[in-house]
């Protein structure tokens, strides 16, 4: 580093679109791709977990001990056991990722749920109310604050692992570490790290946008 | 009308609930379950639109047993509040109202216009309509709540402890309003609370229950508080019964006599005071309308002579009541003996 400056300009503007697939901003197309792809998939599948936890409160130890477990993987361990199944590809990283997703989702979801005051739920009955009705119009709608807070966790977290797949090779913005770890060169680094910061940063300011949007109730009631 | 025939509600873990209950609720009417915690009031209001089914015996409502109707629709003809009003935190107040119309069927705008109504009727200022509810107090959500159990225009009304967690003045107001509403809508309504002045103030039937589950006893106030059946009763319904029972006997029938001339008038024939020495005493009023004799006898109580004021709707004097005419009332109404009934309802107290 012989007095060359932080971050070289000339070296972003020449590998931010060059049509090659390490450009930066395919690199952070990936990212993009595999930072969300888990926490969409993740709700998905935690939606009727949960669901079915709450139901069967039996369920939830066990499901939450076996969340715990994963997360508590290291996700590096994951990432060699996948790459025996799915290779150097994406899904390497899409699939240890919607597990770590699921083990902020579930209890999200859980606690969401258990989080409807029994008044309301019981009024709702009473209302003559169906079960799925009640489910879709009371239930679930009164537990989206405490799933977008998961999800705010979820999210976040999701891309920064997304970077430690550049061990495999498929790390998107953490691809740029690597290259500039190699290369003894910090521009890279700094880009990379600028990068997943402002992705980390801006979901987060939608999803808070979201709640906002979809729960005014919850808003009014915090700053009440 | 809905019956209790052999009601027994017996939990899984061996507690009894409800003990071979038998009741009639009748169409109309307030009918009020008091009791101590643990006496199986809530449980019973409970089976009546099955949010619990009775382990034995058969609740049947106009003739038919509740357990041949789906469960849903049968909660949907009967209007239901709760303790914390349990409104949905997550709709405005004009469509927690409409829930009951939403889940009929009605388009959104019949729904919402029908819950603007009742907004109103209830006593709410429409302006609220668009607000969420925890921008409301404890008493408006209460409203709130009573609107909703209203919105369909079911015949029955079931009401859990609905105004305990309200402050006593808030309390008073809304069951000013529930009985307004009530000699409006005549609606069958089951109301479940632990406060026996409630109960006697707002039930035209009051059931009294023990711990266990058991029937204590059945009755219209003023004969539960001239005769409880037992020492149970007696100590639910605390002191002073005699006094309290005076609240049920309505004025009319004190013989009044002339407005003396040591009564200070203004202009308009309203009471100033008993004129006493240079100055002038208190003196206490009463409408023969419309008040009790409980206020009558208050009224002669205030001044210092023992004279009640009579006065008409403009508080214009008409007549005095000494205590001696007040006494002739007490004589004739002592014990069980009902008179016509005061609760400032002229038809309630025909009735």
């Amino acid at each position: 580093m012989n007095g060359e400056p932080i971050v070289r300009w000339d070296w972003v503007a020449r590998n931010w679109a060059n049509g090659s697939p390490s450009a930066i901003s395919a690199l952070l197309g990936g990212h993009v791709v595999m930072a969300f792809l888990p926490v969409v998939l993740g709700l998905a599948v935690a939606l009727p977990l949960g669901l079915a936890c709450v139901r069967w409160p039996r369920l939830y130890q066990p499901t939450a001990a076996l969340m715990n477990v994963t997360y508590s993987l290291p996700s590096l361990v994951l990432f060699s056991i996948f790459l025996s199944v799915t290779g150097l590809t994406q899904a390497t990283v899409v699939i240890p990722l919607t597990f770590f997703a699921l083990a902020v989702l579930i209890p999200a979801v859980v606690d969401g749920l258990t989080s409807v005051p029994e008044h309301v739920r019981q009024s709702a009955v009473a209302m003559g109310f169906r079960p799925v009705r009640r489910l879709l119009l009371v239930e679930l709608p009164v537990a989206v604050p405490v799933v977008l807070a998961g999800l705010r966790v979820a999210t976040v977290s999701s891309i920064s692992l997304v970077s430690l797949g550049a061990l495999i090779g498929q790390g998107g913005l953490g691809n740029l570490f690597i290259d500039g770890w190699q290369r003894q060169f910090p521009t890279p680094i700094v880009v990379g790290i600028s990068l997943v910061l402002l992705l980390a940063v801006a979901s987060d300011g939608v999803l808070v946008l979201a709640q906002r949007l979809l729960t005014p109730w919850s808003r009014a009631r915090r700053s009440a | 009308m809905i019956t209790f025939e052999g009601v027994t509600k017996r939990y899984r873990d061996g507690t009894v609930a409800v003990d071979d209950l038998d009741l009639e609720v009748p169409t109309g009417a307030i009918t009020v379950f008091v009791g101590p915690s643990g006496c199986g009031k809530t449980t019973s209001l409970r089976m009546i639109n099955r949010m619990l089914d009775p382990t034995s015996g058969r609740i049947t409502l106009d003739g038919r047993d509740v357990r041949e109707i789906d469960p849903p629709t049968l909660r949907r003809g009967m209007g239901y509040v709760i303790q914390q009003a349990g409104l949905f935190p997550h709709r405005k107040i004009v469509d927690n109202v409409a829930t009951v119309p939403y889940l009929l069927g009605w388009d959104r705008k019949r729904a919402r216009a029908r819950a603007m109504e009742l907004l109103e009727r209830v006593g709410l200022d429409p302006k609220l309509a668009g607000r969420y509810p925890f921008q409301l107090s404890g008493g408006q959500q209460q409203r709130v709540g009573v609107a909703r159990a209203l919105a369909a225009d079911p015949p029955v009304l079931l009401m859990d402890e609905p105004f305990s967690a309200v402050d006593p003045v808030v309390r008073t107001s809304l069951q000013d309003e529930l009985l307004r509403l009530q000699a409006e809508l005549r609606k069958t309504i089951v109301f479940v609370t632990h406060d026996i002045d409630e109960a006697i103030k707002l039930g035209d039937t009051v059931a009294v229950l023990r711990v266990g589950g058991r029937l204590a006893q059945v009755a219209g106030p003023a004969t539960l508080l001239a005769e409880p059946a037992d020492e149970f009763v007696r100590g639910f319904l605390g002191r002073d019964r005699g006094i309290r029972r005076l609240s049920f006997i309505s004025a009319k029938e004190v013989r009044l006599g002339p407005v003396p001339p040591d009564l200070v008038l203004d202009e308009d024939g309203r009471p100033l005071g008993w004129r006493s020495g240079g100055g002038l005493a208190p003196y206490g009023t009463f409408d023969p309308e419309t008040d009790s004799l409980r206020a009558a006898l208050d009224a002669a109580l205030l001044a210092p002579n023992g004279m009640a004021i009579a006065v008409d709707g403009e508080g214009r004097a008409r007549g005095v009541a000494g205590r001696d005419a007040l006494d002739e009332l007490f004589a004739a109404y002592a014990g069980g003996a009902s008179g016509p009934r005061a609760d400032g309802d002229a038809e309630r107290a025909d009735a």
